[in-house]
């Protein structure tokens, strides 16, 4: 379900303040301060290391740490090859994050399990946790995971948060 | 078609009984602490199990494979030329090193690495020592950044983007170069680029200075590495450790000295060995390989035969039209050039029955090839020798006794990477 | 010293239990008739030779051939640069022989990766277990009748495994084979 975005703003009657929806303003909140968690496999996670230092700094869209504590991050970008070993640590750190949260599959590996079709490999992350951007590219370009950022970005401001936060609280009382 | 998998998660409790389970001899005050595969810390997905009385670690049992993609046996069903994407993402801080190292040793099983042409291997020289540059800076770069020196970090990354800039400009890829071919390299250079190689390397001087001046007589670093995790030299030829782990202990051995490849003999270039074999000897040693590395490229700069622009027209690739794919026009329009395009690229090229080992040193010590083939194009076993794995081996002998604290620093010494350790 | 010339000492103390020495390429390989006695070759080319480094161990799945594993172990001496490949084999009802750990301490994550790979045991070893898959894993994946991609096993708890899709692949070549024609990979079954 979509939801517009509105803005009012006058300066002459308002000043310094902007009306606009609440669905609106939690969404500008959520999307601008998306703090990773990098669960950086493989070669993918050395590009992420590079989306996050100073040529591409991914900082500047609101991702200020990354944080390695599934408990404080809001989104898990999973950087590399996920092997069968791997997979239920993978999803075990998937479920300490708190809500809201979201998945970046980023790199063919994870995608798709890559070009690694083996009896090791998981064949795609989206087999055991629901994935909202997916990145292609082997692995993708640091401006390419920006771009993924930017898309999430889109994805969340495009959400009725209000609507769900009112639904979980009707359920709880 | 995706399938949704159910899996259930037993809950900590039961986890934790069972990882005690594990360590025979776990007794009344001594507690397991499980460094877990996803860490900060441990430079990728490994998985230590650490027995600890205290805050003094008593026993450390690694456990790898939390990236074991099955790269051997994927070798035994691709030709030789199909392997090369997977040998970069060996150890993928330097994936040009591996090119090389993977080229040269199907080149040896094929017999032809004395026809390669000296332009072709002064070109792998400086692609190999630029990827030794950038996996160096990003071992310090990360093993600074965990002991809390998080500038280091960000200075090495500035330094390692010209690298990329350099592999983007030669191969098109920043990272996963793929550049080698066997019997040559992929394209030749391209115009400009030696002269963007000679300003990296005045660039790069000062910037390792620079790093240097953060860390090296920092009081804070060298209490905290120094007589840390000493391993001796017996230890280190027992235990199979080769790169600047094995030259950190003492031990000068190095294959592009000892057992010389491609053009190194003709290069001027110092080997850096340390003295006792702690944790700071090895950092010293790759800050002194890196630069050793430099010099090289240099050198390397200055003798390359036909220049920057080839105006000799120097050849890159072995002269063999069973080996080599021919020219796209010839192939167009001959006959025999077609059928060897042809025969290249579905059945690959044809190597002789019999077994070789190769060994390359590699930024993180001795990559080395066993492939055993029984004729055609691809190998019946490949075996990689993955210094990674190796290095590791050493943990169980070096953990006990030291603090928690130090297993940060021991690990960033020690330099590995899971990819090549679980290939 | 050459490394011939170490090949042809270890020769004369053996006799006949080492065939070769055979040249490929510059590197000389002996075969050691009897897996059991590879611990005392071993000891003899570290304490006496002086080779004192073992740079790998590897090990070849001769599917169809009987003994069906050779493990081949690679020696280098750091002193005199010399290196050294030495191979045996094992036959698949036995899959076992000694472990070297006691002569060059490195062996003993080789070793663990060939039973993970191959499922050849190696009596005396201090901690045989798996070391790339997990404990518990039914397969051993680098046999050459497991095939690429995988089977289905399932371990609750731990890890699930399913066979990866390759629609019909790998489309390449067979090794071995006299010519072309028996290399070309229509000739060969994809389901194998």
């Amino acid at each position: 379900m979509r939801t517009e975005t509105e803005v009012g703003y006058n300066t002459k009657i308002e000043g310094d303040v902007i009306v606009t929806r609440v669905d609106a303003a939690l969404n500008w909140f959520r999307k601008n301060s998306i703090w990773p968690m990098p669960m950086g496999l493989a070669c993918c996670a050395i590009e992420l290391m590079a989306a996050g230092a100073s040529r591409f700094d991914i900082s500047r869209f609101g991702s200020e740490v990354m944080r390695f504590s599934p408990r404080q991050a809001d989104c898990m970008i999973v950087a590399g090859t996920v092997t069968y070993k791997m997979a239920f640590a993978v999803k075990r750190i998937y479920d300490q994050m708190p809500e809201p949260k979201w998945v970046i599959a980023m790199g063919a590996c994870a995608s798709t399990g890559g070009m690694y079709r083996s009896y090791a490999v998981l064949q795609g992350v989206d087999n055991i946790i629901p994935v909202d951007v997916y990145v292609s590219g082997c692995p993708p370009r640091p401006e390419a995971v920006l771009d993924a950022l930017i898309k999430l970005q889109n994805k969340i401001s495009r959400e009725p948060v209000l609507e769900k936060l009112t639904a979980v609280a009707a359920f709880k009382s | 078609m995706a399938t949704v998998q159910d899996i259930e998660i037993r809950d900590s409790a039961a986890r934790t009984a069972q990882a005690a389970d594990e360590l025979q001899d776990v007794q009344g005050d001594k507690m397991v602490l499980n460094m877990g595969p996803s860490h900060p810390a441990t430079h990728g997905v490994l998985r230590i199990v650490l027995e600890l009385d205290g805050e003094i670690i008593t026993r450390a049992d690694p456990d790898v494979g939390y990236l074991h993609r099955g790269d051997e046996k994927i070798a035994e069903n691709m030709t030789y030329t199909q392997f090369i994407p997977y040998t970069d993402r060996l150890d993928y801080l330097a994936p040009l090193a591996n090119n090389v190292a993977y080229a040269l040793a199907v080149e040896k099983l094929l017999g032809i690495e004395k026809d390669l042409p000296l332009r072709c291997q002064y070109i792998r020289v400086m692609c190999a020592e630029l990827a030794r540059i950038s996996a160096h800076l990003l071992g310090l770069g990360a093993f600074a950044m965990d002991m809390g020196a998080v500038t280091v970090f960000l200075l090495i990354f500035t330094e390692r983007e010209k690298i990329y800039n350099l592999a983007e400009a030669i191969s098109g890829a920043r990272f996963t170069t793929s550049y080698t071919r066997i019997g040559g390299v992929m394209r030749d250079l391209p115009p400009g680029w030696l002269d963007q190689c000679q300003k990296f390397c005045d660039e790069f001087i000062p910037a390792l200075s620079e790093v240097e001046t953060l860390l090296t007589r920092n009081r804070i670093w060298v209490d905290r590495v120094r007589n840390l995790a000493v391993i001796s030299r017996a230890d280190a030829v027992d235990y199979g450790l080769s790169g600047p782990n094995l030259r950190g202990s003492g031990v000068e051995w190095d294959l592009r000295k000892n057992q010389p490849y491609l053009c190194y003999p003709d290069l001027e270039f110092d080997i850096p060995t340390g003295s006792i074999g702690d944790c700071y000897d090895r950092y010293l040693v790759r800050m002194e390989e890196m630069r050793q590395s430099v010099r090289i490229l240099q050198q390397c700069i200055q003798k390359i035969p036909g220049g920057a622009d080839n105006k000799t027209n120097e050849l890159v690739n072995v002269p063999d039209g069973k080996v080599v794919l021919p020219p796209k026009q010839k192939v167009m329009t001959k006959m025999e050039e077609l059928i060897h395009q042809f025969i290249l690229v579905t059945q690959g090229m044809n190597c002789p029955p019999g077994e070789i080992y190769f060994g390359h040193e590699n930024p993180k010590g001795e990559l080395g090839f066993y492939i055993n083939s029984r004729g055609g194009g691809t190998p019946y076993r490949m075996k990689i020798r993955a210094p990674s794995f190796v290095n590791l081996s050493i943990i169980p002998k070096i953990f006990p006794g030291c603090l928690i604290s130090d297993t940060v620093a021991i690990l960033g010494s020690l330099d590995f990477v899971m990819g090549e350790c679980d290939r | 010293m050459l490394p011939s010339e170490l090949a042809q000492k270890l020769k004369t103390r053996f006799g006949d239990l080492i065939s070769g020495p055979a040249e490929f390429r510059g590197e000389i390989t002996l075969k050691i008739a009897d897996a059991e006695k590879i611990v005392e070759v071993c000891r003899y080319a570290k304490n006496n030779l002086d080779f004192n480094y073992l740079v790998d161990i590897s090990s070849v799945d001769n599917y169809g051939e009987d003994p069906r594993w050779t493990v081949v172990y690679h020696l280098r001496g750091l002193t005199h640069g010399g290196e050294l490949r030495l191979k045996t084999d094992v036959g698949e009802e036995k899959s076992e022989l000694p472990t070297v750990t006691t002569v060059w301490k490195t062996a003993d994550w080789h070793e663990r990766e060939i039973y993970d790979m191959m499922g050849i045991r190696f009596r005396g070893h201090p901690d045989l277990r798996r070391i790339l898959m997990w404990e518990g894993y039914p397969y051993f994946p680098l046999r050459k009748d497991f095939p690429l991609a995988g089977k289905p096993s399932e371990l609750p708890g731990v890890a699930f495994t399913q066979p990866a899709p390759l629609e019909g692949g790998p489309f390449i070549t067979v090794a071995g084979g006299e010519d072309a024609i028996h290399r070309e990979p229509r000739v060969r079954n994809p389901e194998e």
